[in-house]
């Protein structure tokens, strides 16, 4: 239990230290690579707790490719001049007003989810009817409640992404005129006499050779 | 406390047993790999250092050891000194989950496959670091080939996964390899088995889809500000890499350690040296790739990765569920 208890100080500590870095540091990458940080030491805390399927997915999603996503913009991006330009004073940033909203409404939030056991402590005793089975793993769990219970609820979030990811592409993608595209069907079907053409040319005059 | 330290020292030891045959496999792999190119080329490859030329790999490593490591100016000193170390690390720790027989695995954890899935997606993080850090065009250039490269293969990986275990019904790799004591899943899933080596090649940086160091278009991409020992760091990394991928090939599509026959001479050999024979032959197919096959480019690897094969590993994911379906063979326990 000690050994317990220690490795969640650990993380907890990494955590909130990452998590404070992220929006201390400077340098805008060295912020993404302590949210990196952060993402892995929660889900070592997932892990901990005994949702190592939560865990698991938290790193392959956020850390394998939302993470990914985020250092490819802020490295492509010069965000790091604007930054230490709002940081410095020279320029005033106008989402600070917008940012402070939005994050009070998050504290607020969270103060009455957790806070929520004081006014209500038959809440959490609720919790304990939904009859955890302890002999299966929580990947069973999850997948008995997700795909029964909530599929109509799992599926619409799944049309949602759809919908997102297909609304992304159609606004980036535009057709550019002239340009070659290889065609592995025509090259392939290419024969021989529809290649190549034996043309006599008379002298001093040219061929002219339609493309 | 005493109980703490037999069990820390019990662990360490464990790990101990398992790194250092990593360890030296991969020293020795990187020679197996010249050598198998050098036969095809029809060359000799490394034949010098010891019988066979065994000893070229512990030769270089000396080699890297005592030459200067050298640290660009402008770069990003934390993130470039990070960068391989992340890169080794990663190739390390995934080690801890392969099962090597019914009882010998270090970490029998319930989600093992996703474990294994997720380490290999962290993999894309040396190389952008390193990338990065440099602050040098041609490693910048390579770090971003890399992780787009990296990020859509996975996908694709991630669906083949899906497939065998919807055969298996658990995401334990122990449970994986049991479930193919009647037939190995190369069998039913052979297109998807086709698949994942492909996409392990692509995920692994090697020819033909070895982009990200393209040594006629960007000198040795992310690598080329490195030197001496972080060079050999991401190098081992690298290879470690490739027999992590080959072993998750012999336990997802191959019957990990099973014996291919139930009978009594085949099972006299110990169950780790099927596993380890099988991931040879798988590494051996590498690098019989590498020799024979040309590089792709940039493009056609995006749409091999992103038309072709998710498409297809999509649709056999359907075959699979409606076929165990419909016959009723789902795994429910």
């Amino acid at each position: 239990m000690i050994i317990h208890s220690i490795f969640f100080y650990i993380f907890s500590i990494i955590a909130i230290f990452s998590a404070i870095m992220v929006t201390v540091s400077r340098n805008t990458v060295h912020s993404v690579f302590f949210l990196i940080l952060d993402f892995i030491s929660i889900s070592c805390l997932f892990i901990m707790i005994g949702a190592e399927f939560i865990g698991m997915i938290m790193l392959i999603v956020y850390v394998g490719a939302v993470a990914v996503l985020f250092l490819f913009v802020v490295m492509m991006l010069n965000v790091s001049q604007q930054k230490n330009e709002w940081l410095s004073g020279e320029k005033n940033s106008n989402h600070i007003p917008i940012g402070l909203l939005i994050s009070s409404v998050i504290f607020f939030e969270l103060i009455i989810v957790a806070g929520g056991w004081k006014y209500k402590p038959e809440l959490i005793k609720s919790f304990n009817n939904i009859g955890i089975d302890l002999n299966t793993t929580n990947t069973h769990a999850i997948g008995n409640v997700l795909y029964t219970d909530y599929i109509h609820l799992f599926q619409i979030s799944g049309m949602i992404l759809l919908v997102a990811m297909i609304g992304a592409i159609v606004l980036t993608f535009r057709n550019r005129e002239g340009i070659k595209r290889q065609s592995y069907f025509n090259q392939i079907s290419r024969e021989r006499n529809e290649a190549v053409e034996v043309v006599d040319v008379e002298k001093n005059k040219g061929v002219k050779i339609d493309v | 406390m005493l109980d703490y330290l037999i069990i820390f020292f019990n662990e360490v030891y464990k790990i101990l047993f398992l790194l250092i045959p990593v360890l030296v496999s991969v020293a020795m792999i990187v020679w197996l790999d010249r050598r198998v190119w050098a036969f095809v080329q029809k060359r000799r490859g490394p034949n010098v250092v010891g019988p066979f030329g065994l000893f070229q790999s512990l030769a270089d490593a000396l080699k890297y050891i005592f030459k200067e490591i050298i640290i660009p100016a402008s770069s990003n000193k934390v993130i470039f000194i990070l960068a391989p170390i992340v890169t080794m690390t990663l190739a390390l720790v995934s080690w801890a989950v392969i099962p090597f027989s019914e009882d010998y695995v270090l970490a029998d954890i319930n989600v093992g496959i996703l474990y294994l899935f997720a380490i290999s997606s962290l993999g894309v993080y040396g190389i952008i670091m390193g990338g990065w850090a440099s602050n040098s065009k041609y490693p910048f250039l390579g770090a971003i080939r890399s992780a787009a490269q990296m990020v859509s293969y996975e996908v694709s990986i991630g669906v083949i996964i899906i497939n065998v275990l919807l055969c298996v019904g658990s995401l334990n790799l122990t449970d994986i390899v049991l479930a193919q004591q009647k037939l190995w899943f190369i069998i039913p899933l052979f297109p998807m088995f086709v698949i994942f080596f492909i996409s392990a090649l692509a995920e692994t940086n090697r020819p033909p889809f070895d982009l990200p160091e393209a040594e006629a278009e960007l000198v040795a991409g992310y690598q080329t500000e490195y030197s001496g020992m972080m060079y050999a760091m991401f190098w081992l990394g690298e290879y470690a890499n490739i027999l992590l991928m080959c072993s998750m090939g012999s336990i997802l599509f191959l019957g990990g350690w099973l014996s291919p026959i139930d009978l009594y001479p085949f099972t006299l050999v110990p169950p780790p040296i099927w596993l380890i024979i099988k991931i040879l032959l798988l590494f051996i197919l590498f690098s019989l790739i590498k020799a024979i096959v040309p590089r792709y480019r940039y493009d056609q690897l995006m749409k091999l990765g992103w038309k072709i094969f998710l498409p297809f590993s999509l649709i056999w994911v359907v075959i699979t569920a409606s076929y165990l379906f419909y016959f009723n063979l789902l795994p429910v326990n």
